[in-house]
């Protein structure tokens, strides 16, 4: 019982008190600012560096939907990519995850998921989502179910996952979606009533990632449905996923 | 016939390891595997005219040796199966059978690995189920899509009241095609970054495998420094992992203080692999050749202080937790593997040690820095989830031992050197002890240099059936936490 109170004690409070004002340590690989002025001559090698081909040389940009955030294009960028330690990198489009040359952190955070009044309407105070991994490697996985722990604690804002789409508003899909998981991924979303959300987490939902090429897959789900925030990362941390939404509900 | 000695990530010519005649390969492994070698890999390889070739790599966990054979058959014919003699082969000749189409003849139960599951693709042969009859059965499906943010993988229960007689894992829904695309994509970078992503839940072990192999082949050695940083890498993959299964095991039998305060140190244990690489899963870190990041002096505080703070948590943590009745009641006997049903089926890993198998690649087949320091393989007997829980808790404690003292001595000089170019004609096993067990990576290269075949092992394979058994006569309500005990891997399954 004594030890039972003194581990008590120790523990202490965990819950990060303002997620808002949440910093990630400097070496976290962020939003990437890019500078065309000084990838002169080595553009090619740019675009060979990235194991997903996320970067295109001319003009130069980056796409976070195809990024691993891996930094090995930094190394040899000569300053022209840099990862900055911000995490806010959702986005409520798809072209929105190119990042061109000058663009900041601020204007992107500003514009990336943008007005939603709607959403807000619907489930500003409580978005209860069904999480399904189609071939996910659990990177992205335990991040999304870090993001309901004692740390982290996105209960506190009424967004929770469920067991049963059916007691579902929405999904959050991981994973490249792998010739044998397409099934279940559509029965899932078909199980969900309308209206819903639809939000692709990590680099292999959004792009395929690095299985893009891979002839295992389907990813026939996202020529049918839309999604409506997309989160990148490889993978995604978890204030990443929690800010991103927070976001797209108008609560942030 | 003598089969070629070799020892792990040691790289040979595939012109000096035997080719024999199916029978006497099929005889010799037997004969081995009878007088106490273990299977490690056993797979095919298809070669450019109408023969593939099987290999088969056996360990001799004793003498720290590893012993490679081959045998030659035409593509489309058959074999006699392995597998009636030893049963822990089930899975490698079904996976053989799926890569390659020869047919291990006599395999009891012949079940697809990866494709033809779940009558998704209406080209491949289905697969029944097991049933079991009786007007009292009922059967328990679950999954694909399971209840929690988990991988997904289809369990089948036949039961009689609460009791399941027999639990059917279906897996193969995260296939990827990893293998093929290691060999399609040979970008030394790409294949390092699919390699981080065979289970993200174990990057630097499936990590350290690859560079392993790689660095053999190209005839490099890592940095010593760079290898202390691996270790430690490795270590921290593993601190986080038990402390999370620690949670979630409290979590399963309703003790939340044991779920909070292990999830919390779990979150330390993975934010320190955040400040060494600026991934929480230390992603981005390991290159071949070395360490993409250095540990500063700074840093080296950080860790040490945190290793301090987390040895002293979890040896409270654990106090609490395995003294309280009401966790050792649900805990103890349930989900019980015995040791012979164990080496049956080849188990590996905590789980093999929970079950009286004191086997351990770091301590029998060490690698990089682990040569220069003992490694213990702490076993269990009573193969509980019990003893899968309590292995966790003295391996955290041994492992921020080894993170400490690799941290204190960590040497001076460079944490990374080129690689040169990959050797044609080779053959290298690469073994390490991701926190589930061993991972195997043989990697055949081809006269020009390039990968011809990229093998993969996670311990996942060997021990999903050992899950299947472990819940033969429980009830249906400690499937959780029997499955959480062994907590297996669906992609590193999947490939």
């Amino acid at each position: 019982m004594i030890d039972l109170l003194s581990l008590r004690k120790k523990h202490g409070r965990q819950a990060i008190p303002d997620i808002m004002k949440a910093q990630l340590p400097d070496n976290f690989r962020g939003f990437p600012l890019l500078n065309e002025a000084l990838s002169a001559g080595g553009r090619s090698a740019l675009a060979g560096a990235c194991p997903t081909g996320a970067i295109q040389a001319s003009p130069l940009h980056l796409d976070m939907g195809k990024c691993i955030f891996c930094g090995e294009c930094e190394h040899v960028s000569n300053g022209a990519i840099r990862f900055t330690g911000n995490h806010l990198l959702g986005s409520a489009s798809r072209e929105g995850l190119v990042v061109t040359s000058g663009k900041t952190p601020d204007v992107y955070e500003r514009t990336a998921i943008g007005n939603r009044r709607e959403i807000h309407r619907l489930f500003g105070r409580s978005l209860k989502l069904r999480q399904v991994s189609a071939a996910g490697c659990n990177g992205c996985e335990m991040e999304l179910a870090a993001a309901g722990n004692v740390n982290f604690d996105m209960g506190r804002f009424g967004i929770d996952f469920v067991a049963s789409p059916r007691h579902a508003d929405g999904i959050v899909i991981t994973g490249p979606v792998s010739r044998n998981m397409a099934p279940a991924l559509r029965d899932a979303i078909e199980s969900i009533g309308e209206p819903r959300v639809i939000i692709a987490v990590g680099a292999c939902a959004i792009s395929g990632g690095l299985f893009a090429d891979s002839p295992e897959l389907d990813r026939s789900f996202f020529d049918v449905f839309t999604v409506d925030l997309y989160i990148p990362g490889c993978p995604p941390h978890p204030l990443t996923f929690i800010r991103g939404v927070l976001s797209f509900l108008e609560r942030a | 016939m003598k089969w070629l000695k070799i020892i792990n990530v040691q790289p040979v010519a595939l012109a000096d390891i035997p080719l024999i005649d199916i029978h006497d390969f099929r005889a010799g492994m037997i004969h081995r595997m009878h007088s106490g070698l273990r299977l490690v890999q056993f797979f095919a390889h298809p070669q450019e005219d109408t023969t593939v070739t099987l290999f088969a790599v056996l360990a001799d966990d004793g003498q720290a040796s590893l012993y490679v054979a081959g045998a030659k058959v035409a593509r489309g014919a058959d074999y006699p199966a392995v597998t009636p003699n030893v049963p822990a082969a089930h899975v490698f000749e079904r996976e053989i059978y799926e890569q390659s189409g020869l047919l291990p003849q006599g395999h009891p139960w012949l079940k697809p690995v990866r494709k033809g599951i779940a009558g998704i693709d209406p080209s491949e042969m289905p697969y029944e189920f097991f049933r079991m009859n009786g007007d009292e059965v009922h059967e328990v499906g679950v999954g694909p899509i399971h209840a929690g943010v988990i991988e997904p993988g289809h369990f089948r229960f036949s039961c009689t009241g609460e009791t399941v007689h027999h639990l059917e894992i279906e897996l193969g829904f995260q296939h990827r095609g990893l293998e093929a695309l290691m060999i399609r994509n040979q970008h030394p970078l790409y294949q390092m970054k699919l390699a981080e992503t065979i289970a993200g839940d174990t990057v630097i072990g499936h990590g350290t495998a690859f560079v392993n192999a790689m660095e053999a082949l190209g005839g490099v050695r890592c940095p010593r420094r760079a290898e202390q940083i691996r270790v430690i890498a490795l270590e921290l993959e593993r601190v986080g992992v038990h402390l999370g299964d620690l949670s979630a095991l409290s979590g399963d039998v309703a003790y939340l203080t044991g779920q909070s305060v292990f999830g919390a140190m779990r979150t330390q244990a993975i934010n320190t692999s955040m400040v060494i690489s600026g991934s929480r899963f230390g992603r981005g870190l390991l290159t071949p050749g070395g360490v993409r990041f250095d540990i500063s002096g700074a840093m080296k505080r950080d860790i040490l202080s945190t290793v301090d703070e987390l040895q002293d948590k979890t040896e409270l943590a654990a106090e609490v937790l395995f003294t309280s009745s009401s966790v050792l009641s649900r805990f103890e006997r349930t989900g019980i593997i015995s040791e012979a049903t164990a080496r049956n089926i080849g188990l590996v890993g905590p789980a093999g040690r929970a079950s009286g198998i004191p086997i351990d690649v770091r301590a029998d087949f060490p690698f990089g820095a682990y040569a220069s320091f003992p490694v213990h393989a702490f076993s269990l007997k009573s193969g509980d989830v019990f003893a899968r829980a309590y292995l966790r808790y003295v391996e955290i404690i041994q492992s921020l031992r080894i993170i400490r003292e690799q941290v204190e001595t960590l040497g001076d000089g460079p944490v990374s050197v080129n690689t040169g170019p990959i050797k044609g004609g080779q053959f290298v096993v690469s073994l390490c002890e991701g926190w589930r067990g061993e991972i195997a990576h043989t990697v055949i290269t081809g006269r020009d240099g390039r990968c011809a075949r990229y093998k993969i092992k996670d311990p996942s394979f060997n021990n999903w059936f050992g899950l299947a058994l472990a819940v033969r006569m429980e009830g249906i309500s400690d499937f959780p936490l029997c499955n959480k005990s062994f907590n297996l891997s669906y992609c590193g399954f999947d490939l």
